[in-house]
C-alpha cells in the first residue's frame, strides 16, 4: 500500500512553513552539494539534515521506514564498486581472487553514498511534512502554477493508492479465469503487460469520470477561481530559503578549506 | 429559486456512432416538479441528463433541437449526482470536498465555510468536515457528493443513478439525506431503475422511448396502469410486481467444500461453512463484514490467513489432498468458477467469442468442442449478436450476462458469484436467476455474496449471515 500522508507533527516550526518555501529550501540546499565529488561536503550536509529533524517534528525512526529504498540504493553502489570499481588503489584490505577491496573502492563508494544521501533526505523530509492539499494550495497560490494543472494533480493523485488494490484484484480475477503466468519468464512478462493494460483502461475510465464530475462542479469553467484554504507566504518562509542557501555555501566553504573540495567539472 | 426546463426535438448522437443516443424529446418541467425518468436500457436517460448538466461538449457529437433551462442555456444553475461516489470526490478531507466548487464558481473565501457547513448540515453528514473521503463508507461519500452539489444552491437537481453502487443501508441513507436536503422550490430530475424506492422521491414520472421520443408522461399510478406491462417486461422495476422464486427442487447432495474457521484478519473473521451440490448458498452481511473476501477465498484465489478450506476429494480430482489456493489456475478454473463484482476486471481478450473460448482453451478442449460450447453460451445469455465485439465496450447488463458466461465455460463445479445482480435491470436479473437455479438443480454448487434480499428470497437455499467488523470502519 503506498502512503502519502505526512508524517510529522504538524505543530514543529518548519514544518509549519510554506510548502512552496519548503520544496525550493530543499532544491537551493541540494543544488550546490552537487558541484562536489567529494565525501566531506556531503558528510556535513547529511549532520545539518540530521540535526533540523526536530525542528520539522520527523522523528528519526519514521524517517528511516519512508527512507527505506535509499538504503537499499547504498546496498547496491557498495556492491557494484566492489566488484566493478577500475580504480583499486589504496591498501589492499581483502583479496578474494578477483575482488580486491583497497582504501580506495570503499572512500569512492562512501562518497557515492553520502552523496545519495545528502541529496535525497531533504526530499523525503519535505513531503514527510507536507499534506499534499497545502502543496497544491500554495503552488497556485503562491508560485501562480495553473490551477487547471495544480488541483487536476491533486485530484489524479488521490485515485493512486487505488491502484494497487486494483492490480491484487486483476490479478485474482484472472487466475478464476485459468489465466496464470506459472514460472517461465517471458510468461510472466506477457502477463504483466496485459496486466497493466486493464489497469490502465479501468484508470482512464476512472479518471474520465472524475474529470466529468470535476466539470459539472464548474472546475476549469472560466470564472475567477476564490480560495477556501488561504497559503501564507511570510518573511519566516524567505527566511527558511536564504538559511538554506547561506548554510550549502558554508558546507562547500568548509569542504574547499580543508581541501577536499573535488568539483564536478574540471 | 427553482427552475423551469423546456426541451423541444433534442437529440445526440456521440461522435462516431451511427445511432442516436435520445431523440425527438419534448419535455416541459415546471419549477419545483420532481420527475422520475425511466426507460429501458439503452433509451437514453443518462445522455439527456448530461446535456441538462451542460456535460456534452459541442465538439463530442451531434445535436438538434433546444434544451432551455429557465430561458437561458444549460448548465448554469445546475447540479449533478453520478453513480460512484468513489470517483466523484476531488479532495482528500470532506470539507475541501465541498468547498471545491464554491471555489470554482468564485464564492467570497469568506464565505465559503459557512456554505460548506450549511451543505454538510443539511445531508446529515455525521462528522466534522476535516473527516477523510478515503475514510467514509460509499454511503457517506455519496451524501458527501449530494452536499458538494447542493452547497452551489442548484435550481436545478440532476441525480443519474445514485443510490446504484451503494449496499441497501448505503441507498436508504442517500434517500433520507434527498428527501431532507432537496428545497420544496428546487426542481428535481432523478433516473433510478429501482422504482419502489424513488417514487416517495417524485410526483411525476416520464419514460423514454428506446427509438425516441417520449412514451408516457404523469403521475406514477396513471403511467404504471397503463405501460406496467409493458416496461416490466424492458427490464424495468415497476413496483408491486414479484418475480416467481425458484428454489430446489430436490435435496442438497454431498458437500463440495468445507470451510474450517476460515478467516483473513482483520477483514474477515474465522468462518465455518459448508457447499453442497445442487444448493443455493446465500452469504449475507453489512459492508465490511468481508463477504468478498470470503468470495475470493472460496475461490481459491487469496490464501487463507486462517484456517483452512478442504475440497472433497471428488471435486479436487487429482490434487486432492492440496488446498485450492495452491492449484494451478487452469484445474481450478475446471472445478470452482468465481465471477467477480466489476465484470471488467475478468476480461482478458478482444472479443466476446475469445472471452468465452478462453477458458474451455486453456483447459485442452479440442477446437470443435470450444466452438460448440462457445455459440451454446452465446444464444443461451442473448449475446449472439455482440460475438465480435469488445467485452470493454459492452452496456452494464451484457458486461455482467458476459462474466457469468466465461465462469460457465468450464462447467465448473461450484460456482461463486459476488454481488452477481449489482445494478443490473429486472430483465437480466430474471435471466440470472434462472440461469443460477438451473445450474443448481443440475447438480452443482452455488454460493452467492449479496445485499440483494429479493435474489436471496428467489433462489436461496440457505442463507449465512456475516457478523459487522469488530473494528471501527476507519481501520479497514
Amino acid at each position: 500500500m503506498i502512503t502519502l500522508e505526512p508524517i510529522a507533527r504538524p505543530g514543529a516550526p518548519l514544518a509549519r512553513r510554506n510548502p512552496v518555501a519548503k520544496v525550493a529550501a530543499a532544491m537551493l540546499f541540494v543544488l550546490p552539494l552537487m558541484t562536489t565529488l567529494d565525501p566531506v561536503a556531503p558528510a556535513i550536509a547529511i549532520a545539518v539534515e540530521l540535526a533540523v529533524l526536530p525542528l520539522f517534528g520527523v522523528h528519526p525512526g519514521l524517517l528511516a521506514r519512508r527512507a527505506w529504498p535509499l538504503l537499499a540504493a547504498a546496498g547496491g553502489i557498495l556492491v557494484t564498486l566492489v566488484l566493478f570499481a577500475a580504480d583499486r588503489s589504496g591498501r589492499v584490505l581483502l583479496d578474494a581472487g578477483p575482488v580486491v577491496v583497497t582504501t580506495g573502492v570503499l572512500t569512492t563508494a562512501l562518497g557515492l553514498i553520502l552523496r545519495l544521501f545528502a541529496v535525497a533526505l531533504p526530499g523525503v523530509i519535505v513531503f514527510a511534512t507536507t499534506d499534499p492539499t497545502d502543496l497544491a494550495d500554495a503552488l497556485v497560490q503562491n508560485a501562480k502554477a495553473p490551477a487547471r494543472f495544480a488541483i487536476g494533480a491533486l485530484a489524479a493523485f488521490r485515485l493512486v493508492p487505488l491502484l494497487g488494490q486494483e492490480w491484487q484484484l486483476i490479478t485474482m480475477a484472472r487466475r478464476a479465469r485459468g489465466v496464470e503466468a506459472g514460472r517461465h519468464p517471458i510468461a510472466r512478462l506477457r502477463m504483466f503487460v496485459s496486466t497493466a493494460y486493464a489497469l490502465l483502461v479501468g484508470a482512464i475510465r476512472r479518471g474520465t469520470r472524475l474529470a466529468v464530475a470535476m466539470d459539472a462542479r464548474g472546475f476549469d469553467s472560466g470564472v475567477p477561481r476564490t480560495v477556501a484554504r488561504r497559503q501564507r507566504f511570510s518573511a519566516a518562509d524567505w527566511l527558511l530559503m536564504v538559511a538554506a542557501t547561506a548554510t550549502a555555501g558554508a558546507t562547500l566553504a568548509v569542504s574547499v578549506v580543508l581541501g577536499t573540495f573535488r568539483p564536478l567539472i574540471g | 429559486m427553482g427552475a423551469g426546463v423546456w426541451v423541444r426535438g433534442f437529440g445526440w448522437r456521440h461522435a462516431g456512432r451511427r445511432g442516436w443516443a435520445v431523440r425527438g424529446v419534448d419535455l416541459r418541467v415546471e419549477r419545483g416538479e420532481r420527475v422520475l425518468l425511466l426507460g429501458p436500457s439503452g433509451a437514453g436517460k443518462s445522455t439527456l441528463l448530461a446535456a441538462l448538466a451542460g456535460l456534452l461538449p459541442e465538439d463530442s457529437g451531434e445535436h438538434e433541437g433546444t434544451i432551455e433551462i429557465d430561458g437561458r442555456p444549460v448548465g448554469e444553475g445546475v447540479g449533478i449526482v453520478f453513480q460512484d461516489p468513489q470517483s466523484q470526490l476531488v479532495m482528500s478531507r470532506s470539507g475541501d470536498d465541498v468547498a471545491f466548487g464554491l471555489e470554482n464558481r468564485g464564492v467570497p473565501t469568506g464565505q465559503i465555510w459557512q456554505r460548506v457547513d450549511e451543505a454538510l448540515d443539511r445531508v446529515g453528514f455525521p462528522y466534522h468536515r476535516d473527516r477523510p473521503t478515503a475514510a467514509l463508507s460509499g454511503g457517506e461519500q455519496q451524501r458527501l457528493a449530494l452536499a458538494g452539489v447542493l452547497a452551489l444552491r442548484p435550481g436545478l437537481l440532476l441525480l443519474d443513478e445514485p443510490t446504484a453502487n451503494l449496499d441497501p443501508a448505503g441507498a436508504a441513507l442517500i434517500r433520507a439525506a434527498l428527501a431532507r436536503a432537496v428545497d420544496a422550490d428546487t426542481t428535481l430530475i432523478l433516473v433510478e431503475h429501482r422504482v419502489a424506492d424513488a417514487l416517495p422521491l417524485v410526483d411525476r414520472v416520464v419514460v423514454l422511448e428506446p427509438g425516441g421520443g417520449v412514451r408516457a408522461d404523469g403521475p406514477p399510478d396513471t403511467v404504471f396502469a397503463a405501460h406496467g406491462d409493458a416496461l416490466a417486461a424492458e427490464g424495468v422495476w415497476v413496483p408491486g410486481r414479484t418475480i416467481p422464486p425458484r428454489r430446489a427442487t430436490a435435496p442438497a447432495g454431498e458437500v463440495l467444500l468445507t470451510a474450517e474457521r476460515l478467516g483473513q484478519p482483520p477483514r474477515l473473521t474465522p468462518t465455518d461453512l459448508t457447499v453442497r451440490a445442487g444448493e443455493a448458498l446465500a452469504v449475507l452481511g453489512p459492508n465490511g463484514a468481508g463477504k468478498s473476501t470470503l468470495a475470493l477465498l472460496l475461490g481459491g484465489l487469496l490464501r487463507p490467513g486462517t484456517g483452512r478450506l478442504v475440497a472433497s476429494p471428488e471435486l479436487a480430482g487429482t490434487d486432492s489432498g492440496t488446498a485450492p489456493h495452491r492449484w494451478r489456475a487452469p484445474a481450478l478454473t475446471r472445478r470452482i468458477g468465481s465471477v467477480f463484482q466489476n465484470p471488467e476486471h475478468q476480461f482478458v481478450t478482444g472479443t466476446v467469442f475469445d472471452e468465452l473460448a478462453l477458458g474451455p482453451r486453456r483447459t485442452g478442449a479440442a477446437e470443435p468442442a470450444v466452438r460448440d460450447r462457445v455459440s451454446e453460451l452465446l444464444s443461451r445469455l442473448r449475446l449472439d449478436r455482440l460475438a465480435a465485439a469488445n467485452p470493454y465496450t459492452l452496456s452494464g447488463g451484457e458486461a455482467r450476462r458476459l462474466s457469468v458466461a466465461t465462469a460457465l465455460a468450464t462447467a465448473p463445479r461450484v460456482l461463486l458469484c459476488d454481488e452477481p445482480t449489482f445494478g443490473q435491470d429486472r430483465r437480466t436479473w430474471r435471466e440470472l436467476v434462472d440461469l443460477l437455479a438451473d445450474l443448481r438443480d443440475t447438480g452443482n454448487g452455488m454460493v452467492a455474496v449479496t445485499h440483494d434480499a429479493e435474489f436471496v428470497a428467489a433462489l436461496a437455499d440457505r442463507t449465512l449471515m456475516l457478523a459487522p467488523p469488530a473494528t471501527s470502519p476507519e481501520a479497514r
